[in-house]
């Protein structure tokens, strides 16, 4: 009665409270880690719209046609999307509750993770070696911290797997934990669509030239 | 209103990245063959693209952004179940909003440095 004094109009939500009550605990904690992911999209987005600014920004260095190779790139591609699809794998398996595809499907995510993280690290390396480090100009300033900064996710990525499959592991996949596998999903899952992101606009736009 | 089951309560919400409660084990795992078949269609044709010279080089820059936008839908729509469906609506309005932000600062980024650049440098200088 009140709130239709105040709000004759029902200008707000409408006067009734919801009948349904409050949204259960795992769609809130789910949409608030959906928020975060949207805010981390818009970090790599600042990130991007400073490679895309610095790109021809060579100082008479190599340029990313120069640099790039795409073998790597594409195996790289292929295991950051087999990895995501594992995981998805993974998720299938927390709701047929069966533990052991569960660790099975998430090691295999995390084997993927690591062998898309070792072809960056090696990547990194051969750049430096070839005294195009992130020193060299503004170009490798900013495909350093753009690449850096997404193989930094997936490392964080993969930390946080083994905690996940070590919870699991120890405490079985009850509520909470659940709570936390579907977060970890969403976060493999938006790391492999910041990386489509970025082998167009910086490997596939860069061996172009 | 306490003896409703938390799954009856849902009915109108469901959260980022889950199945809705009617996909069976088989259906889920056909979403994600579904979705890595189609991920990997269009992948090989970003690379094939730029690797082979299929289509006409001045537009090839306009088709890979256009195949890094279906990627990124098929990984949405497929992986993360961000979907038009009316259960649906709140994740997909926050997903429009960071779509926002995320085009505001990369093409605003891009339009403005792009005329520092033309203007500092003058026509001798660019390229």
């Amino acid at each position: 009665m009140t709130a239709q004094t105040h709000d004759p109009n029902k200008l707000g939500r409408s006067a009734e409270p919801n009948p349904d009550g409050p949204a259960p605990k795992r769609v809130v904690v789910s949409y608030g880690f959906w928020i975060f992911l949207l805010s981390d999209f818009i970090l790599f987005a600042c990130f991007f719209a400073g490679y895309a600014v610095l790109k021809d920004a060579t100082a008479g260095g190599p340029s990313g046609k120069d640099l790039f190779e795409l073998k790597l790139v594409e195996t790289e591609t292929v295991l950051l999307l087999l990895s995501s699809f594992a995981c998805g794998l993974a998720g299938i398996a927390t709701l047929a509750r069966d533990m052991r595809w569960f660790q099975i499907a998430m090691a295999a995510t995390g084997l993927l993770g690591a062998g898309f993280l070792a072809l960056e690290a090696y990547e990194f390396l051969h750049l430096i070696g070839e005294g195009a480090g992130p020193g060299r100009s503004a170009f490798l300033s900013a495909f350093f911290a753009l690449v850096g900064c997404h193989g930094l996710h997936v490392l964080l990525g993969m930390l946080w797997l083994t905690t996940i499959m070590a919870q699991a592991w120890a405490k079985g996949l009850r509520e909470d934990i659940l709570r936390r596998i579907l977060c970890f999903s969403l976060f493999w899952h938006a790391l492999d669509i910041i990386w489509v992101a970025l082998f167009t606009m910086v490997y596939l736009m860069g061996v172009r030239g | 209103m306490s003896e409703r089951p938390d799954e009856e309560m849902a009915r109108d919400e469901t959260a980022p990245g889950e199945q809705s409660e009617q996909d069976s084990i088989v259906g889920g795992v056909r979403s994600y063959v579904v979705g890595l078949i189609a991920a990997t269609i269009l992948t090989a044709a970003s690379f094939a693209l730029v690797q082979f010279d299929i289509v006409w080089g001045p537009a090839v820059p306009a088709a890979l952004v256009a195949l890094a936008i279906g990627q990124m839908g098929v990984h949405l729509v497929f992986f993360l179940h961000i979907t038009t469906g009316p259960d649906n609506s709140n994740n997909v309005l926050a997903l429009l909003f960071g779509i926002l932000i995320v085009a505001l600062v990369l093409l605003g980024s891009i339009w403005i440095m792009g005329h520092l650049n033309h203007n500092l440098m003058g026509p001798m200088a660019t390229p």
